[in-house]
């Protein structure tokens, strides 16, 4: 049953596009013009084309995200049993959680969170 | 305490009386459907008139008040203006991914936003693993806006996309580490579950400093990941125009507006389901009488009180600090939120295992 919820949901997303772009396609006026498809930008004619080389930085902090964020993944089905497995099993995940804890840290040491 | 699913059960009841199943769950489905948008569209008209006043009282104006008595119109009239308005599709442009883009953004925040339990028994998807799965709808939103930046070919756009996806892939790492706290309290991803264990207490009350801590975390985490008040620099602007979705129009525009301020409800919603308890009233354990008082007032009027002042906490965090600077707003996340994360996350353990908790 939540499976067909989920799929509801997700067809009454695609709906919620295609119907309110249907409606705004049928009144909304339309004209043509050499000018109209140029980008905007700030209103001024572009120069060169916009994909290009870019900062490094943003993708340096998508590669920590991505490790980080499996880190988490892999500790939520722990943390919701956590309370039942008792001490001993906080000890084996400890080992996980230093290891989470020294990747932050070895990240910071090397200059990895600055921004350059 | 009222619950829907009394309400639910019988219109199934009803259905499967005259009809076969498949038909009943189908029309079921469909009614299901048209209750998330008319529920999408309200709640964006009234967050839209709601900020336009707080912004309003923030800076000593009266916010809109010349259409319809005290402007409340003037959002219908902002709807109208957005569908009338032509949709240009761009010369240079990678077409296909820049009609993609607002499916993405919609479809991220309509999943995310029918995790949300209004009331007892009235969920729309309600997983076992409700937890991840809300992380994962909302981590797709960020897709959307990265497309959308990067496939209008323009300068600003892409620079904008770029500190956006920056932004919000950093801060879901705070919203993941504070929501995985609460769950190490409470044993279990399931929202209604949450809620239930609630029942003699809201978390912010018996769930000790932690709990606190991992709240804080969440509205500054949460209000960056909607690109909102001082984490608002992919739109600054005074710099990008109207940043990633400048080169969108009309309706395609309207979409991302849309997603920005639904998913400023559901990061509140989700604040007060977890943390303050969602629909369950205010229960003092050992006062009887006062928690039967506290019961007749129905589960959804609870919710949208704790979900709307969460949404004006972050509007009045909005509308107070300057703008941070990209490289303050990751020195924020990676040195200062993430360190407390994990190292409240560490004490929560602790209160648990070692069950230093009331």
């Amino acid at each position: 049953m939540n499976f067909v919820l989920l799929i509801t949901a997700l067809l009454t997303a695609l709906l919620l596009v295609v119907a309110a772009l249907g409606i705004a396609k049928l009144i909304s006026p339309s004209s043509t013009n050499p000018q109209k498809g140029e980008v905007y930008e700030c209103g001024i004619p572009t120069r060169g084309k916009s994909w290009m080389q870019f900062k490094v930085g943003y993708y340096l902090f998508a590669i920590l995200f991505l490790i980080f964020d499996v880190e988490t993944v892999f500790l939520f089905p722990w943390a919701a049993v956590v309370r039942d497995l008792g001490v001993e099993a906080v000890f084996s995940v400890l080992f996980f959680f230093l290891v989470l804890v020294g990747g932050l840290a070895y990240a910071w040491k090397k200059g990895a969170l600055e921004w350059k | 305490m009222f619950d829907f699913s009394i309400v639910s059960s019988w219109i199934h009841n009803l259905l499967t009386g005259v009809m076969p199943e498949f038909w009943a769950i189908f029309l079921e489905c469909l009614a299901i459907g048209i209750g998330i948008l008319l529920f999408y569209a309200v709640l964006a008209i009234i967050l839209i008139y709601m900020e336009r006043k707080v912004c309003g009282f923030f800076q000593c104006r009266i916010g809109p008040d010349r259409v319809g008595k005290f402007g409340i119109f003037q959002l219908f009239a902002d709807v109208i203006k957005m569908l009338i308005k032509e949709i240009i599709s761009l010369k240079n442009s990678d077409k296909f991914l820049y009609a993609l883009a607002p499916f993405i953004v919609i479809i991220a925040s309509i999943l995310a936003f029918s995790t949300i339990q209004i009331n007892k028994g009235m969920e729309i998807i309600d997983f076992n693993v409700g937890i991840v799965f809300y992380m994962a709808a909302t981590s797709l939103g960020v897709l959307g806006i990265l497309l959308a930046g990067w496939s209008s070919n323009s300068k600003f756009t892409m620079i904008s996309a770029m500190r956006s996806g920056a932004q919000i892939i950093s801060y879901e790492l705070s919203v993941g580490l504070s929501l995985l706290t609460v769950v190490v309290f409470t044993g279990t991803l399931q929202f209604s579950e949450i809620i239930q264990s609630q029942a003699d207490g809201w978390l912010i009350f018996k769930g000790h400093i932690p709990v606190w801590i991992a709240f804080i975390i969440y509205l500054i985490a949460g209000n960056a990941e909607t690109n909102r008040g001082p984490f608002d620099l992919p739109e600054a602007e005074s710099e990008l125009t109207a940043g990633y979705h400048t080169e969108y129009s009309g309706m395609h525009f309207g979409f991302f507006y849309l997603s920005e301020y639904l998913n400023l409800f559901i990061v509140a919603a989700i604040a007060a389901t977890v943390f303050l308890g969602g629909w369950m009233p205010l229960h003092i354990s050992g006062l009887d009488g006062f928690n039967a008082i506290m019961d007749y007032i129905p589960g959804f009027i609870w919710f949208f009180g704790k979900a709307f002042f969460v949404v004006f906490l972050l509007m009045w965090i909005r509308w107070t600090f300057p703008r941070l600077r990209i490289d303050q707003l990751l020195k924020l996340e990676w040195k200062i939120l993430v360190p407390i994360g994990l190292f409240n996350l560490a004490l929560m353990i602790l209160v648990v295992v070692f069950k230093l908790h009331f």
